[in-house]
């Protein structure tokens, strides 16, 4: 039996979702004209004015806001309610230094996690439920928002948090988790060291919810098998909110977008032209309940198809297909986004030169980052032990700027190959994308 | 008095010395000794050759990172109870060892030990004083 959180609005009407799309977006740039300076310019530039949006046709009209466009926004440029309104923040990377940051008003943090709720129901929760959540905690946005989520249906929460494999195998034995939120390569890690200490059938788990990086089918399989369990995808990002922008549920056959909040548009990249549903193109979003922090017409950079596909779960909010790639640069290691441009900045202010290799790979499930640096004149020196410390000073930096750790690998200069054109900075070894 | 040994960033990778000592062979760059320094990715090879400037020269041009850094060459009679007299001495006067490593030569009953101090001078002066000889560069090259 499919379980669902809001049932009068995920399965509603595609008519009834459209008007209420339609009356949102009026009001959401209106007030985002009448609120936001940024937002006014931008409009203004473009020659656009609030009046000239009547309904979701009139989208198109509206600029792009971009991931740049944020970071010059930073830190309250794109605020549209006082701040005084404000609980919360969260933040994910930019694309050089400076970090995005996006606040919620109470009744952003509730439309937030309703979502995520959906998602947990979608995956077969109810209150009976022990939901275990090894998300990151703090600005990452995976923890907070299932452990949000997970409160809104009534779940007993176990805010787990990352690491620390040994007391998530403990908790989940002792106390019955029965659905697992994390990511999925963490998941997979789990299941093997649930099989190597023979605990396979200790666990009592029954669904995951995974979400915060790529992963194929035949990853979905290996953890299903090995948890016995159903393993269900889940997509957001910070900017818009956090996971459960879309959700899977028993189809397993793409993930439905909460349309009453959020707007999907799917672009050429190139053009910014829009393409009609089963194209495949950019994913665009136009937040148009939040209060805080709402986005018109965010270019999201992944890569996927919307289907209006009639689904055999009752949902009637379109689907979105599983990212199938990205109209960026940009990497996600352990469910972090990495930019290169990031890597690049902290090798300069470190004093290496911007000649690097970044080599992604994913072993025993877990993903892993390499930074290949020519050695320099400047940095060499006949004492190892000086050469190591400049070595960790650029490691730590790494760290800082992106939160995970990196290795760093000193190579012969000239030693990495210089391209004709546009130089092949990163080489992914993980093939996460399919189609 | 001091010599001046080469040091050269080696990535750690089968055959990378090899390539780089074959490239020595080539410029028929002699060696009279040799110390690696390896941390898990990369080595460095401390050298002393009979042409240090021609040596930095041809590794500059071939694309290596390598410095010069003047060391002290301690000449010590080779018995037992040489070393620890010489680290006696330096340890006496307070001189801070980065770091050394021997070498020997077709002299009879003669051993040498390359000293990475900080303060070459002050080193050398207390080795001198009790009489002990350092060697110099060109003394290196007719070994």
């Amino acid at each position: 039996m499919e379980h669902y959180y809001q049932p009068e609005i995920e399965c509603a009407s595609q008519e009834q979702i459209r008007a209420w799309q339609d009356e949102r977006l009026v009001k959401t740039v209106k007030r985002v004209y009448e609120n936001v300076e940024f937002y006014r310019k931008k409009m203004d530039e473009a020659g656009v004015k609030p009046g000239d949006i009547h309904s979701v046709d009139d989208l198109y009209k509206l600029p792009f806001l971009t991931k740049d466009d944020l970071r010059d926004a930073y830190p309250y440029g794109l605020l549209a309610a006082p701040l005084s309104d404000c609980v919360r923040i969260q933040s994910t990377s930019g694309t050089t230094g400076r970090r995005v940051v996006a606040f919620y008003t109470q009744h952003d943090l509730d439309l937030w996690e309703e979502c995520c709720a959906r998602a947990i129901a979608a995956a077969g929760g109810t209150n009976e439920d022990v939901v275990h959540v090894c998300y990151g905690y703090g600005l990452f946005t995976g923890g907070p928002g299932l452990n949000g989520g997970s409160h809104k249906i009534g779940s007993l929460t176990l805010p787990m948090s990352s690491g620390n494999t040994e007391r998530q195998i403990q908790f989940m034995c002792d106390l019955g988790s029965t659905i697992l939120c994390c990511t999925p390569s963490y998941a997979a890690y789990l299941a093997e060291s649930i099989w190597e200490r023979g605990l396979q059938d200790k666990i009592k788990l029954k669904a995951g919810i995974f979400g915060a990086e790529a992963w194929t089918e035949e990853m979905r399989h290996d953890v299903e098998e090995k948890l016995r369990i159903k393993a269900y995808d889940i997509y957001g990002l910070t900017e818009i909110s956090g996971p459960g922008v879309s959700f899977e549920c028993s189809e397993q056959t793409g993930m439905h977008i909460n349309e009453d909040h959020f707007i999907a548009e799917v672009i050429n990249p190139k053009t910014g032209e829009v393409l009609p549903d089963g194209e495949k193109g950019e994913l665009v979003f136009t937040s148009i309940t939040k209060e805080a922090f709402p986005l018109i017409r965010y270019r999201t950079r992944d890569i996927c198809i919307l289907s209006r596909k009639k689904c055999s779960c009752g949902r009637t909010h379109v689907k979105m297909t599983k990212p199938l790639g990205r109209s960026d640069d940009m990497l996600i290691v352990k469910g972090v986004n990495v930019f290169p441009s990031q890597i690049e900045t902290v090798l300069l202010n470190q004093g290496y030169p911007a000649n690097y290799q970044i080599i992604v790979d994913r072993q025993n499930n877990s993903d892993t980052i390499e930074v290949q640096v020519e050695m320099t004149q400047e940095m060499f020196s006949d004492n190892a032990g000086i050469v190591a410390k400049r070595e960790k000073a650029l490691v730590d930096a790494l760290k800082a700027m992106l939160g995970i750790y990196v290795k760093v690998k000193l190579v012969n200069p000239k030693s990495i190959a210089r391209s004709e054109g546009k130089a092949v900075r990163v080489i992914d070894r993980r093939n996460l994308y399919q189609g | 008095m001091t010599v001046k040994q080469i040091s050269v960033f080696v990535e750690n990778k089968a055959g990378k010395l090899a390539e780089l000592t074959e490239y020595l062979h080539e410029q028929k760059i002699d060696m009279r000794a040799l110390s690696i320094a390896e941390t898990q990715d990369f080595g460095i090879v401390r050298i002393i050759v009979d042409d240090a400037y021609k040596t930095s020269c041809i590794l500059k041009e071939a694309g290596y990172v390598a410095s010069i850094t003047p060391v002290l060459a301690v000449e010590m009679p080779d018995e037992p109870g040489s070393l620890f007299r010489i680290l006696k001495i330096l340890g006496d006067g307070g001189v801070n060892l980065e770091y050394m490593y021997a070498f020997l030569t077709r002299k009879e009953d003669t051993a040498y030990m390359v000293l990475r101090v900080e303060d070459n001078e002050k080193a050398a002066d207390i080795l001198s004083k009790s009489g002990i000889h350092t060697i110099c560069q060109d003394a290196v090259a007719n070994l």
